[in-house]
């Protein structure tokens, strides 16, 4: 790795470990899921964020020379830099939900501001994925919506989880090592630029169900930020599904799958 | 014009059915017709939606992005089949619902093959091989039938499975050209699922219950001997050919009929496993009844929205 790509290597591993763990998560559904219905619509967002996780590594390959396959699958889980709440069990359906519609906000924001960038192959990456994200957006805000405020046990359910999941996703938004050089070589506007844009959208969404975040009157959030995976300090959860992920392509050493 | 009989009716009906009419959902059809359908277009949803568990249960596990994403598109599919076969039986008269309370309460049958275990990964790829391509052979038979909702979801759905049995046949041979281990792993599998596919294509026909009115009413257009004997031919200069052996002695090419002869499967076993008692049956209705129990609320909340907005 040379040292002038480190900043842009940081970014693209977060960014890339993000989507391949939710993906991971949001697959644990198929087969499962309330409706038949979900249940494909979850097994196909599970594709395009494994799929999306998989453009962020090819961009990677070029400056790593490690194959995406290599990134995935035979790096040690404390070498990933995906933010905790991605790695959380997917919880109940309402979890899922709200944990999924968090995640998409944050990508709309993000991939907008990366469609802007000063680094090319970010920039055409980004908006690639937006055109698939945008289905992902309208998908998870309509589930919120409908499920938000329909019955008594909805409403609990979604009051709990995004009690819980708030929190946690401002993890999303944990400062990188290199922040500071991402941003003065505008490759990203910076993750608290982000945040605000962030939380400016959830909140309309959350309000219209009633749904009420711990923000102050200047929407900052109120609450402890759920931060540390960035840095690679991550919970047993991620131990868990890197274990899961890897348990068969590790089985049989040098073999081809 | 007069009112048919009841009599004149049937037989009206089945000259439609000889000229290789087909039979669309708000024609006249004989009860029977209707009930035998009902009972084979939901018994294949149900197959779909049960089938999505033996192989899902490696979504996690899968080596390497191109078998991940390719297995969960693959079990998304069988949902998207289990959809589409449910929305044709609907056409005759019964609720997704309905058929879905009959499946949890064990009242429901479904293909007797999704109830064995699937111990290692390479299960995963022998069922998209062998498996689907036994299914494909059926359901290309079924894409003729006299019901053209039945016959035009098995089109769809036969084109879909050729793919799952290109990526089941595709990790295969990549494991009988890897390594010692890996090549086992793909033996193994491969005498686990021999039988239990074999039987896929229904009892003998002397011993099959449905089978002949279903063959008159052109339902079906072959028998189950005919369709398994089809796969066989088809299936085992495949397994050959990888260096994988066939788990049957009496298994070779037959000089006189140029087909393959091959020792019939247990029927009883078939029987047990059909009626509920297979390795797997309680474990996997016991998954989906937990699904279905968990998921019970998201139902109601989206059925009260629903009502809510239109109001």
């Amino acid at each position: 790795m040379t040292k002038a790509n480190a900043p842009v290597i940081e970014m693209l591993t977060a960014l890339a470990d993000d989507e391949l763990v939710i993906g991971h998560r949001d697959s644990e559904w198929t087969g499962y899921a309330p409706i038949l219905e979900e249940d494909i619509a979850f097994s196909n967002i599970a594709q395009d964020e494994i799929g999306h996780s998989l453009v962020w590594y090819t961009l990677l390959e070029r400056l790593l020379q490690r194959s995406p396959d290599a990134m995935a699958f035979e790096r040690q889980w404390l070498d990933f830099r995906c933010c905790r709440f991605v790695a959380y069990p997917r919880g109940d359906f309402a979890y899922t939900v709200v944990r999924q519609y968090l995640f998409d906000e944050a990508e709309h924001v993000r991939l907008e501001a990366l469609a802007q960038s000063s680094y090319g192959p970010i920039r055409d990456a980004a908006a690639r994925i937006m055109k698939e994200e945008a289905y992902h957006l309208l998908h998870s805000e309509a589930l919120v919506e409908r499920l938000g405020d329909a019955t008594d046990e909805s409403r609990r359910r979604m009051h709990a989880a995004t009690a819980t999941a708030f929190p946690q996703s401002l993890g999303l938004f944990e400062r990188l090592e290199h922040e500071d050089v991402l941003v003065r070589e505008r490759v990203f506007p910076g993750n608290a630029k982000l945040q605000t844009a962030w939380i400016e959208r959830i909140v309309a969404t959350f309000g219209a169900v009633s749904i009420t975040l711990p923000l102050d009157g200047s929407s900052k959030p109120l609450c402890l930020a759920d931060y540390g995976g960035r840095a690679g300090d991550h919970t047993s959860d991620l131990e868990q599904l890197i274990a899961d992920l890897h348990m068969v392509y590790q089985s049989v050493s040098g073999a081809s799958w | 014009m007069a009112e048919l009989t009841g009599e004149e009716r049937l037989v009206e009906f089945e000259r439609r059915i000889d000229r290789g009419e087909k039979v669309e959902p708000g024609d006249w059809m004989p009860e029977d017709y209707r009930r035998n359908l009902i009972r084979m277009i939901s018994q294949h949803a149900h197959s779909e939606i049960v089938g999505q568990l033996p192989e899902g249960k490696w979504i996690p596990y899968a080596p390497g992005f191109r078998r991940k994403l390719t297995l969960i598109a693959k079990v998304q599919d069988e949902a998207g089949h289990g959809q589409l076969l449910y929305r044709a039986a609907e056409t005759l008269g019964k609720t997704r619902e309905e058929m879905i309370d009959e499946l949890l309460s064990g009242k429901a049958k479904y293909a007797n093959v999704f109830n064995y275990p699937t111990p290692t990964w390479a299960d995963v790829g022998v069922i998209g091989w062998l498996v689907d391509t036994a299914a494909v052979i059926n359901q290309t038979m079924l894409a003729q039938s006299s019901y053209g909702p039945y016959a035009r979801a098995m089109k769809r759905i036969c084109y879909e499975e050729s793919f799952h049995i290109k990526q089941g046949y595709d990790s295969i041979v990549t494991l009988a050209k890897g390594t010692a281990a890996q090549r086992s792993m793909a033996q193994d599998a491969v005498n686990r699922w021999w039988y239990p596919t074999l039987m896929m294509s229904g009892p003998p026909d002397a011993m099959s219950v449905h089978s002949q009115q279903a063959l008159r009413w052109r339902i079906k257009t072959k028998s189950n001997e005919q369709v398994r004997q089809e796969f066989v031919d088809h299936i085992v200069p495949q397994i050959r050919a990888l260096g994988i052996s066939v788990p049957d002695q009496e298994c070779r090419l037959d000089g006189t009929t140029g087909h393959y002869r091959y020792s019939p499967p247990d029927w009883e076993e078939l029987k047990r496993v059909i009626s509920g008692d297979g390795p797997c049956n309680k474990e996997r209705l016991e998954v989906r009844r937990k699904a279905h129990e968990e998921g019970r609320w998201v139902r109601e909340a989206l059925q009260a929205h629903q009502t809510r907005k239109a109001v």
